[in-house]
């Protein structure tokens, strides 16, 4: 699997290959700020790209930019993003193209290697992988009158965990109840949203998507 | 003309021609008051050569406030524009230094001119008054009571503050929102030290310490060795979060990223009450601006998270004419008080040191709107 690294520290950037290639992934180009990203995506084409929010020249949010950009000249080119800190509103704005393949996580969690790793695989292979503390952000509204708010407190619990990328094996395991049940509460969750019946994968996304957006959907949509 | 005017008065109702002689009922009540503050503020200045009339000096002072004030309010609602008033803050405590401090004000000498012209001139103008707004008040189709607005003019012409005097309140006040400025940044930078020093610099350290100890147990205990990695790694996960919030009280990374739009927004959606954000800024505000602002705003919704019990709150920012307008309004139960927590407070302190203000509207059972302003020069 290819992947493109962008991450302005040196160390970090060393660190980050070495964590990837000793996983399985080849790295075909590891650079250091937002344009030399666009050009490496351009010219390599990975299978997924691993990104730094903020990179020179401009050390904003160089790298969200450049990332959302990418996707919208390859449309559903996997991307994921790496962060000090998440914001809810960048979370958004990936998603915003309704595809998948796309993650958001703390920079914290490349800790957890083998987790890390395979967050960077479910990316590549159209999922998503969104951070926890992205999830808590989320669970503190208290918002009535939106889709998500229909949702069984059960059903928001295995949904988050759908946000943060689990397969419906991973939720089982998690909440200690069947594969089964949990296909059960997924296959409600859709129903409330509104979700029609198509490839298992890209409902998730919507799923996901939904949640993103339902936690802070403009009243009149 | 006379015969419109006429009509115009006879169906004013009763109460609007009652309003002058209130008015100058009061005046002259104020003025016989006057007139005895200001013989006792005379003999008390006299007695200063033998001590004892140092707090009574200070008594005058204080009694004198109030009543110049009193006589402010009625002229502005006779003239139809506020008389302003610009006195110096005492702060000084001391038996001798309060009365000096309060000597030193220009508008205490002013008021005390004032005084002494009022407790004469103005209390028979105001008399004078009286008889004009009663007779008015049988003979309506006289014109308006000429004799109560000289007084008001006068009123204003002696009490409003003179240059010297706006100047003088204006460099204390500066002098002050300088003084804690400078305050609240070294008690700022002494609490970043602190959690610092006690939160991410110790996690390291006993991080740094479990990685010693695993280094050591690799060969001879490497089940020992993996827990201590584990611990190791759970430590540098604490470490970060903390540096994390620490960096968001700093200058939250998205301010940096997105501006003050961008921010707010960002603080709308993490926000658990609904947030209706409405941003009308044409150019970026300079950065101190645009941190000032995004604090203040952050922290009147934080105060209705916490205290109003609201269902929706709506922000806004509107930037005109050289100044940045925010505004904070919520549906909760009402009640802020300033004075009462410290969060309006520090928003207060914080907007002092761009000169700015803040106003907070907030009867009991709501709904309350603080509306902070400050000047801003687009960058």
């Amino acid at each position: 699997m290819r992947v493109v690294l962008a991450e302005d520290h040196a160390l970090l950037r060393e660190g980050l290959t070495r964590l990837l290639e000793l996983h399985g992934f080849e790295v075909v180009a590891a650079v250091a700020d937002g344009p030399a990203l666009a050009d490496a995506l351009d010219a390599h084409r990975p299978d997924v790209a691993v990104v730094d929010v903020r990179l020179p020249p401009t050390f904003t949010d160089e790298g969200l930019r450049a990332a959302i950009a990418a996707r919208t000249a390859t449309p559903g080119l996997p991307v994921l993003v790496l962060s000090q800190y998440v914001e809810q509103l960048y979370a958004r704005e990936l998603l915003a193209d309704g595809r998948g393949g796309v993650g958001y996580l703390l920079k914290d969690r490349v800790s957890d290697v083998a987790a890390f790793a395979a967050a960077v695989r479910q990316v590549a292979d159209g999922g998503t992988a969104m951070d926890p503390e992205v999830i808590a952000q989320l669970l503190v509204r208290h918002d009535r009158d939106v889709p998500v708010a229909s949702l069984t407190p059960r059903e928001r619990e295995v949904l988050a965990l759908m946000a943060e990328g689990r397969s419906n094996a991973a939720i089982a395991a998690r909440l200690f109840v069947t594969e089964k049940a949990v296909s059960k509460h997924t296959n409600n969750i859709f129903m409330r949203l509104g979700l029609p019946p198509s490839a298992d994968d890209n409902r998730r996304v919507l799923a996901v998507i939904a949640y993103l957006e339902g936690a802070a959907a403009p009243r009149e949509a | 003309m006379v015969a419109t005017g006429r009509r115009d008065l006879v169906s004013t109702d009763l109460a609007s021609r009652m309003r002058p002689l209130r008015r100058a009922l009061a005046l002259t009540c104020y003025g016989v008051v006057g007139a005895a503050l200001f013989v006792a503020a005379v003999t008390s200045l006299a007695l200063v050569l033998v001590w004892v009339g140092l707090p009574l000096v200070v008594a005058c002072a204080r009694a004198l406030r109030p009543l110049a004030d009193a006589h402010r309010r009625i002229a502005g609602d006779v003239l139809g524009e506020p008389v302003p008033s610009a006195y110096l803050r005492v702060t000084e405590t001391g038996f001798v230094a309060r009365p000096l401090a309060v000597a030193r004000d220009p508008s205490v000498w002013r008021d005390l001119v004032w005084l002494g012209v009022n407790s004469t001139v103005g209390v028979l103008l105001a008399a004078g008054a009286v008889l004009e707004a009663a007779c008015g008040l049988v003979l309506w189709w006289l014109p308006e009571s000429y004799l109560l607005r000289w007084d008001a003019n006068l009123i204003r012409a002696m009490l409003a503050p003179d240059d010297r005097a706006r100047l003088a309140a204006r460099v204390q006040a500066l002098t002050l929102s300088r003084a804690e400025t400078v305050d609240t940044q070294a008690a700022e930078l002494r609490r970043i030290e602190r959690d610092l020093h006690d939160g991410a610099q110790a996690r390291l350290v006993s991080v740094a310490m479990a990685l010693g100890l695993a280094e050591e147990e690799l060969v001879r205990d490497p089940e020992h060795a993996r827990r201590l990695l584990v611990e190791a790694r759970a430590g540098t996960g604490q470490a970060l979060a903390e540096m994390r919030d620490l960096v968001r009280g700093i200058h939250p990374p998205v301010l940096a990223d997105r501006g003050l739009v961008g921010a707010l927004e960002a603080l709308a959606l993490s926000s658990p009450v609904p947030v209706e954000l409405d941003t009308r800024l044409e150019s970026a505000p300079s950065a101190p601006v645009e941190s000032a602002a995004y604090f203040a705003v952050a922290e009147g919704l934080a105060n209705v998270i916490k205290h109003a019990g609201a269902s929706r709150v709506a922000i806004g920012v509107v930037a005109e004419g050289g100044w940045l307008t925010l505004r904070v309004a919520d549906d909760g139960r009402g009640g802020a008080d300033p004075d009462a927590g410290t969060g309006l407070r520090g928003i207060e302190r914080r907007l002092a040191a761009f000169d700015g203000s803040l106003r907070v509207e907030s009867p009991s059972g709501g709904p309350t709107v603080l509306t902070m302003e400050l000047p801003c020069a687009s960058s």
